[in-house]
């Protein structure tokens, strides 16, 4: 099964712990500079969203490349950078939409969330569930089952019966 | 070893920058941060100095795990002599700059001396440089980050700053950091003022990478968050209500300071509680409370994140104020609603938002309010001194008036904000300040919570609930519970809260985090990080040091065993209500055995064998 980082926003503290994880995972530091992930607080609102590379399955980085240095992991589905054939021309990250992209003057090469090879350290290390891994069919899973419950026609009413329907039924018989 | 192992020293006076190593010897003995600055200062500075003069020194510090994965590792404190108490100040932060500090590549930054105009700390990893702060001076802390984001271009700096009220000379302003964290008590932002020093700006891209024994430090950090997801208190409690959550329990113990400490219930707690931040406000069906946030490295979350109602009467014409930023936390809410009488949420809100937009002491703040409108009350300030202000409890008018004179150093605002004691004493009435060294008192009642008494009387900072909150033994039975109402044992409990406490404070960690931890959780995620074979015991003992140290420092100031005392009212006037009816705090039983279990003399000073054991010789 192939999964996905599932992001909720309405979750997120603002504590940055993934933002250290990723960093440690791929860099050995905790340094939020370093983070392929990023949380955005945004204070007038009250709101903070953690953001990342969704994977586009026509990346446009990848066919931007023009050393071909962003391949497909066949396992995970992460776009992953060849450290060794990058050449830090950046077309990459003009061509990503999201900004996800981005360039590491430390090493001339770019950086990008790979999912960690499919053990993302930034759903493992947060702690309230705002990033999570979850099957890439289902994404919107729990948000579905969230605006399920809430909705009125969620109230039994589509599969248990009612006193009415029970009398109906018994008059029937 | 997670410490930095550089200082950033700044001479304001020649606007001088150098760099230098950490002493690593310290270091073992007084850990990092609180400990460590501490030491720093009492090295550096006559005790006696002006707090406000150039002789003074301001260090911010970090500890060994701020700016690591180690939850809530991203503390910082601000350490100097304070103007309010004349003893050592400590105030510590969460939020993200102390982290971002780290991050640059510095454990700490010592600012000497005083710059002969306004200037600005900006610091980029190995660059610092002071930089003129004309275009800030005069401004409150929330239009000067605005400004200084403008400057820089740069979205990801943070920010440590004074406001108009420290610019003005209150004698309790903070440093506030990210514009609603803050070092908040004994006059650090004053000090900071008195030096023209308006900011530090800070951007950090190097990281902490040095960590002893990274992979044992991710099972250590995992262990430890465990243990705050699964207690009631970190995992469910404080994430929910935030400190707020003890309104309506301090309420119920009948130790909830009322109109200036008069009483010790508040019929309006309901009103001002964690609970109703929750509940739908009448005008808009909207709650006080937006959301929890948390700090840097945080899994606890127990920030508050509010909005005040725009029809209400503070704001209404005022769209400045209609978004969100720092809501009410127990301690603001309390001083500034309780022990004025006040029960209006929002006027509270809008209160505590000029605190931080101001930066501004909430606690010292409300509570001085609260001596004001006594003192109103008794006939001994009038409408002639208040600019015309019917100062009475229960005026949320009077209140939010006040909070707007202080923010600026205005009129009636001045007089609030020499602090209770000058106050009290300003208009005849010294008894009626409820401080211990001149700093105003939190939110627990110490006639219904007896060692808290104990605890404010000896606290080397002055009146304080985070130097040693046997609270949390007395009311909350953690670790386990003790009667409030007694005496018994209450001399060895506040001196074990005391020393763990501080050595909390000195390793990046917040205080909060010891509602499920103890230092035995705490221990492996030091040791782990830093070399020194980091124990319990050792954590004990350096925490009994830190505190001792203080204690020297502050008798080095001119504080005496005279100084370790309560009011008047709390020694003598029974509790009015509630489970304590009738009590006082009955400190004279519980000072000489503290002395004694401290290893200090009947005057309070630590013995030569006290000394030697813990090298302070």
């Amino acid at each position: 099964m192939l999964r996905a980082l599932q992001l909720e926003p309405e979750k997120c503290t603002g504590c940055l712990q993934c933002e250290m994880a990723c960093s440690f995972e791929n860099e050995g530091v905790f340094n939020p500079a370093k983070s392929r992930i990023k949380v955005f607080g945004f204070h007038d609102q009250g709101r903070f969203a953690p953001y990342t590379c969704t994977q586009c399955d026509e990346a446009w980085c990848m066919h931007a490349c023009p050393v071909e240095a962003i391949v497909v992991n066949q396992d995970t589905g992460a776009k992953e950078v060849l450290d060794a054939v990058c050449v830090g021309c950046k077309v990459c990250t003009i061509a990503c939409p999201f900004g996800t992209v981005n360039y590491s003057h430390d090493t001339g090469k770019v950086i990008k969330c790979d999912l960690c090879g499919g053990d993302p350290w930034c759903a493992k290390a947060c702690p309230t569930g705002a990033i999570t891994y979850v099957d890439i069919d289902n994404t919107g899973l729990d948000r579905m089952r969230a605006w399920a419950q809430q909705s009125s026609a969620g109230s039994a009413s589509f599969n248990v019966p009612t006193e009415k329907d029970v009398q109906t039924y018994s008059q029937a018989q | 070893m997670a410490w930095a192992n550089k200082v950033l020293r700044v001479n304001l006076t020649d606007g001088t920058i150098s760099d230098e190593p950490l002493n690593m010897e310290w270091a073992q003995q007084y850990l990092g941060q609180r400990g460590l600055a501490s030491k720093y200062l009492f090295e550096e500075i006559d005790p006696q100095c002006d707090a406000l003069g150039a002789d003074n020194k301001l260090i911010m510090t970090t500890g060994p795990l701020t700016g690591t994965m180690a939850s809530t590792g991203g503390r910082y404190s601000v350490v100097c002599k304070s103007p309010l108490t004349g003893a050592i100040a400590c105030s510590n932060s969460g939020g993200y700059i102390g982290a971002e500090m780290k991050n640059a590549g510095w454990d700490m930054v010592i600012f000497e001396g005083k710059s002969s105009k306004p200037v600005y700390l900006y610091i980029h990893n190995d660059d610092a440089q002071l930089m003129d702060a004309a275009a800030i001076w005069g401004k409150s802390v929330w239009d000067a980050d605005r400004i200084l984001h403008q400057t820089h271009q740069d979205p990801l700096i943070r920010i440590s700053c004074v406001g108009r009220s420290a610019e003005a000379g209150c004698l309790y302003a903070g440093v506030i950091n990210d514009l609603h964290r803050a070092a908040g008590r004994s006059g650090v932002g004053t000090v900071m003022a008195s030096k023209n020093l308006k900011a530090v700006v800070c951007r950090g891209t190097k990281g902490v990478g040095n960590i002893k024994d990274p992979m044992g430090f991710m099972q250590a950090t995992e262990d430890g968050k465990r243990v705050l997801r699964e207690n009631a208190v970190t995992g469910q409690g404080l994430p929910q209500y935030g400190t707020q959550v003890l309104m309506n329990v301090i309420n119920e113990a009948g130790a909830m300071p009322t109109r200036n400490m008069r009483e010790t219930q508040f019929e309006g707690a309901h009103s001002i509680s964690g609970e109703a931040m929750h509940e739908p406000r009448k005008s808009d069906g909207q709650p006080n409370l937006t959301t929890n946030a948390a700090c840097f490295a945080c899994t606890i979350a127990c920030g508050r994140i509010s909005t005040v109602d725009k029809e209400h009467y503070t704001i209404k014409n005022k769209p400045e104020y209609w978004g969100n930023s720092g809501g009410l936390e127990y301690e603001a809410a309390w001083a500034l609603g309780s022990d004025t009488g006040v029960d209006d949420l929002d006027a509270l809100t809008y209160a505590n938002f000029l605190c931080n937009e101001d930066g501004f002491d909430p606690i010292s703040f409300g509570a001085t309010v609260a001596a004001a409108m006594e003192l109103y009350d008794l006939g001994a300030i009038t409408q002639e001194h208040t600019g015309g202000v019917d100062f009475k409890f229960g005026s949320a008018e009077a209140l939010t008036l006040a909070a707007e004179l202080v923010a600026k150093g205005e009129g009636f605002g001045k007089d609030l904000g020499l602090g209770s004691k000058r106050l009290c004493e300003k208009y005849g009435r010294p008894e009626l300040s409820m401080t211990v060294k001149g700093q105003e008192f939190p939110a627990y009642d110490p006639r219904g919570i007896q060692g808290m008494g104990l605890a404010y009387a000896t606290a080397n900072r002055g009146a304080c609930h985070l130097r040693g909150y046997t609270v949390a033994s007395e009311i909350l039975g953690i670790p386990e519970k003790t009667d409030p109402l007694s005496t018994d044992g209450k001399p060895e409990l506040v001196k074990a809260f005391q020393d763990a406490t501080a050595a909390f404070d000195s390793s990046g960690l917040c205080i909060f985090t010891s509602f499920a931890w103890t230092l035995d959780d705490v221990a492996p995620q030091l040791d782990a990080a830093c070399e020194g074979g980091w124990t319990t015991e050792k954590l004990l003992e350096i925490g009994e040091r830190v505190w001792n140290l203080e204690r020297d420092f502050n008798l080095a100031a001119g504080l005496t065993s005279k100084d370790d005392t309560l009011p008047k009212r709390l020694l003598e006037e029974g509790a009015n209500a509630g489970p304590a009816k009738g009590k006082v705090n009955e400190l004279g039983k519980m000072l000489p055995e503290y002395y004694t279990v401290r290893g200090w003399d009947q005057d309070g000073i630590p013995t030569a064998e006290t000394r030697q054991r813990l090298g302070l010789a």
